[in-house]
């Protein structure tokens, strides 16, 4: 069975297809619907290292279409502070549960992971790899809000360089036909890999540290924190910490239906004034992780949607 | 071989001659063959010679061991354009290519300090995927990072 390692796993159509599905899957994230399409279905939420979102929205979406979970809880309770090794402790998994959600500092666990087991795998984030779930809930947030994710002006902004999420939204966002604007300071530029796999694929790139040169023509805005754990030294993350703030009224000459995302959480990237404004829409973004989880759980575990709730 | 090369070294009996290694690199490609550490295999090593095809190429003549394919494509790293003649009683028996295969596996490790395989524990295979040949682009298959080919040697497995 198929595994999310990176964006790459999926075409464009199956990524249309999983945000349809998705949008489908509005009623019952509200608790409006009851569906249990994956009951006796069991999902392993496997986080080595801190998630609130990413891991409560794939705890809520699994519950929610009458699965069940199960955690590793605390690292620190687990077999891990014994030594035991990252494909031992997914050999239990292909045992325990239908499907495995994992969270890694180690960049390539995901991947790593998905070879060592049977049952499909998800990237809830390893190192500064790729999270390409977070890529879905945003790719529906900004189909949601623009109606289309085609011929997008977008800037990721902050730090692109051990940024996981805007790792795997620039690759999806290329793919359909956005142009990228890169915002960060040189020490946090994106990675050569990910620069180059876009120029290859012919995308409209520009690379600067100007925070707010181009906001008049922005569609999305994509706000990104400066990850203080992913410094190897602290001097080096106190040089750019709180390097980009955006407050309302830096968003005067942007379009009226230009938006701002955050993949949570923030600290002071962007200002409290800017919540009120109808251009902030990161808690919205945050709560769509919930639907766009369930339909990629559906998805991997096989589960035809259109049957099941009709 | 080239005359030159072949003028440098007298002729081996039995065993390997690896020709057109790229100028330089031949302590690399013993080292990738775990060859520098042997005391018992006669080595020998021309280093720098004129070459039509590469310009300035090393030579590295084994005596008395057949070198499998499996060990030669371990080369095709450093010395992808490498050939090979197996040797038999004083004649070429048998001519072989480095081959470049789609993933080099247990050949490498990532260089990535903080990938996982850099867990001497974690017990699957160390891969490396061949994104291009020419120029040589070489990224974990696990982690993903460009591998700086220069720096491989140092990764050896």
């Amino acid at each position: 069975m198929a595994s999310l390692i990176t964006m790459d796993d999926l075409t464009n159509e199956e990524i249309i297809s999983i945000l349809d599905i998705a949008e489908q899957m509005l009623p019952i994230a509200r608790g409006e619907a009851h569906t249990p399409i994956l009951a006796g279905k069991v999902l392993a939420n496997l986080f080595f290292e801190p998630s609130t979102r990413t891991r409560m929205s794939f705890e809520a979406a699994m519950k929610r279409l009458g699965g069940s979970v199960l955690n590793l809880g605390d690292v620190s309770t687990s077999s891990v502070v014994k030594g035991e090794t990252l494909f031992d402790t997914m050999q239990m998994m292909d045992g325990y549960a239908d499907i495995a959600v994992i969270r890694h500092p180690r960049q390539g666990a995901a991947k790593y992971s998905s070879d060592a087991v049977k049952i499909p795998v998800i990237n809830a984030g390893d190192g500064a790899g790729h999270h390409p779930t977070q890529t879905l809930l945003d790719l529906f947030t900004i189909r949601k809000c623009h109606g289309t994710l085609e011929g997008l002006q977008v800037a990721l902004v902050g730090d692109l360089r051990y940024g996981r999420t805007v790792h795997s939204l620039s690759g999806a966002l290329a793919r359909f036909g956005s142009s990228l604007t890169f915002i960060s300071p040189s020490s946090l530029s994106m990675p050569r890999e990910i620069v180059q796999d876009l120029h290859k694929s012919g995308v409209d790139i520009v690379e600067t540290e100007d925070f707010l040169g181009s906001i008049e023509s922005l569609d999305v805005i994509y706000m990104t924190r400066i990850q203080k754990e992913r410094f190897p030294d602290e001097e080096e993350y106190r040089k750019v910490a709180g390097i980009f703030c955006l407050t309302a009224k830096d968003l005067v000459n942007a379009k009226k239906d230009m938006i701002i995302m955050h993949p949570l959480p923030r600290v002071n990237e962007i200002a409290p004034d800017v919540d009120s404004t109808p251009h902030a829409k990161y808690f919205e973004q945050a709560f769509y992780g919930v639907v766009a989880r369930m339909a990629l759980l559906c998805r991997l575990l096989e589960v035809d949607v259109q049957e099941a709730i009709e | 071989m080239s005359e030159q090369g072949m003028r440098r070294v007298t002729a081996i009996q039995n065993g390997t001659v690896i020709d057109h290694i790229p100028a330089g690199s031949s302590l690399s490609v013993l080292g990738m063959l775990g060859l520098l550490d042997s005391r018992r295999t006669p080595i020998s090593l021309v280093m720098n010679v004129p070459s039509k095809k590469l310009g300035r190429k090393d030579v590295i003549k084994v005596e008395d061991r057949e070198l499998t394919q499996e060990e030669l494509d371990r080369l095709a790293i450093i010395a992808s354009n490498a050939s090979v003649a197996i040797i038999r009683d004083f004649r070429v028996a048998e001519k072989r290519t480095v081959e470049l295969g789609s993933e080099l596996v247990n050949i490498a490790r990532c260089s990535f300090s903080n990938c996982i395989t850099a867990n001497p524990r974690e017990p699957l295979p160390h891969r490396l995927v061949v994104r291009s040949a020419e120029p040589m682009e070489l990224r974990c298959a696990y982690c993903g990072r460009i591998q700086e080919i220069g720096d491989l040697v140092n990764h050896l497995i």
